[in-house]
């Protein structure tokens, strides 16, 4: 089944009859060439790739759930390619090419709106710093402009620019940055891997990771076990349980991140807006919801809802940078977990296990990393060699302090980012 | 979240400052190698379910404190002083 215009409007005239399950829900075979654990945004664009790219298609992906119900499905959807550091940069560039291409490679509207993130600033010294992110940004090859104030009010008008703490004095813009529908990227990734031969097989758990001599051979599930000669763990906040099958321990602490949104108004809001002095940053869904959020809880939890501070903080950010705020009542809130490395950046990369690949570490921006990070992981478990724009997400660089990409320059140490 | 402090009492959350699980009162030798600062520094058991954090009362007595914390329910089933942890480690 493909979508055209023609079909919307045939299937829109017939009452909506003609359409059919966008993947199958095959029962696990004994074997395959490679499982992926986690049906999630990252697992399902790396089966995705492994089938388009690789051939690899005799490939099965575990999802204990249902497909893309984790942290695809509750994120604040914000994409985006303005990193500063090299090792990341390349990646999120990559990953920003993919995203502009995603919904004809998928033949799915991801409904990626390219409409502009930007990056607030309030002294000297931090127009400075954009000004050498946005230049990081171009020789990198993606677009960064410096806006004065007086552009800036051209267009975010309702910013309080003369607040007492925090006055605007500008922004770095980034026009192809934008958001995208979540859920769609999970679901278009699904069907394109189903289409091509991936097993997606959802309710089935995994609960141990069979290895021999250093390699691993299988796994365990709750639907019996599965021989696999390659197993990539790709499961966010759950990525130490399940690293801990394998007798790994990670660099990683779950935290909970906090999202918000309101009850859905008139267009008020265009681009994304990142108030980082207030760890603050707010966009407005298709259907009308201001959707914002902040920092973590900054403590360690596996809840999928914060508590009262940290939602303070955020509602007291968003006022003192737009009073206008004031205004809209908020209609929900939601937690996240949050795979936290120590220097705030990803990890994919080979285990001391032979065989077996992790890809985890996102930290609160693993959604504008779905399409590189499969990408990437593919490539990795396909030809056993990094991908060019993945080779700097080194699990060892933690222990040899070699390559660490601090991208917020607090310390590589937990809890800081 | 409310954090029962041993010297202040039931206080809110916002008086606390997390540091991380509390493998931090366990630091090892200048001189023990890259492999043991490694575990030490980056490597956890992330639990989901019962940890235990060190936490400490900045807003209040200044006190470090080790809270025996459920990363699931939030639940808080002990508060320690980490210098009486600390001394009972010796």
């Amino acid at each position: 089944m493909r979508f055209s215009g023609l079909r919307v409007l045939r299937e829109g005239l017939t009452g909506n009859r003609g359409w059919t399950p966008h993947w199958r829900d095959p029962e696990p075979k004994p074997e395959y060439d490679a499982v992926i654990i986690g049906g999630g945004g990252h697992g399902l664009s790396t089966a995705y790739y492994l089938a388009k790219n690789h051939g690899m298609t005799n490939i099965a992906v575990l999802e204990k759930g249902y497909l893309g119900g984790g942290n695809v499905g509750r994120n604040t959807t914000v994409v985006r390619g303005n990193y500063f550091m090299p090792g990341n940069s390349e990646f999120y560039s990559h990953s920003l090419k993919l995203w502009e291409g995603l919904s004809q490679e998928l033949n799915y509207n991801v409904m990626f709106s390219q409409r502009g993130v930007i990056m607030l600033y309030h002294s000297d010294a931090q127009r400075d710093a954009a000004a050498r992110r946005g230049n990081a940004m171009i020789n990198q090859g993606d677009d960064a402009e410096l806006l004065d104030r007086n552009a800036l009010r051209k267009l975010l008008p309702y910013l309080d620019y003369d607040n007492g703490r925090f006055p605007v004095h500008g922004g770095l813009l980034h026009r192809r940055g934008g958001t995208a529908r979540h859920d769609a990227v999970a679901w278009g990734y699904a069907r394109g891997a189903d289409q091509r031969g991936v097993d997606l097989i959802q309710q089935c758990e995994v609960t141990g990771i069979d290895i021999e001599n250093g390699a691993v051979r299988g796994v365990q599930t709750t639907r019996g076990p599965i021989r696999a000669k390659k197993v990539a763990i790709v499961t966010a906040g759950r990525s130490g349980q399940v690293a801990a099958m394998a007798g790994m321990r990670l660099p990683i602490e779950s935290h909970v991140l906090q999202a918000f949104v309101t009850e859905g108004l008139k267009p008020v809001i265009d681009h994304v807006v990142s108030f980082g002095m207030g760890h603050f940053y707010i966009s407005q869904s298709d259907k009308g919801g201001l959707v914002f959020g902040g920092d973590l809880d900054f403590y360690a939890s596996y809840a999928q809802r914060g508590n009262l501070p940290m939602m303070e903080h955020v509602m007291e950010a968003g006022m003192t940078l737009m009073p206008m705020l004031g205004k809209a009542r908020v209609l929900r809130s939601w937690g996240g977990i949050m795979d936290m490395t120590p220097d705030g950046s990803p990890i994919i990369d080979k285990t001391a296990t032979e065989g077996l690949f992790i890809d985890c570490g996102w930290c609160y921006g693993g959604f504008k990393a779905v399409p590189a990070s499969g990408f990437a992981l593919a490539h990795l478990m396909a030809t056993g060699q990094h991908h060019e724009t993945a080779a700097g997400f080194r699990l060892d660089r933690f222990r040899s302090g070699e390559g660490l990409m601090d991208e917020e320059a607090t310390g590589s140490q937990h809890n800081l980012h | 979240m409310r954090i029962e402090c041993p010297i202040c009492g039931s206080r809110d959350r916002r008086e606390f400052y997390y540091q991380g699980a509390a493998v931090a009162l366990d630091r090892p030798a200048p001189d023990a190698g890259d492999a043991v600062w490694d575990v030490y520094l980056h490597l956890r058991d992330n639990p989901a379910g019962e940890t235990r954090d060190l936490w400490q009362h900045e807003g209040g007595c200044g006190a470090w404190l080790v809270v025996t914390r459920d990363t699931v329910t939030h639940a808080i089933s002990a508060v320690e002083l980490a210098s009486d942890v600390k001394r009972a480690m010796a």
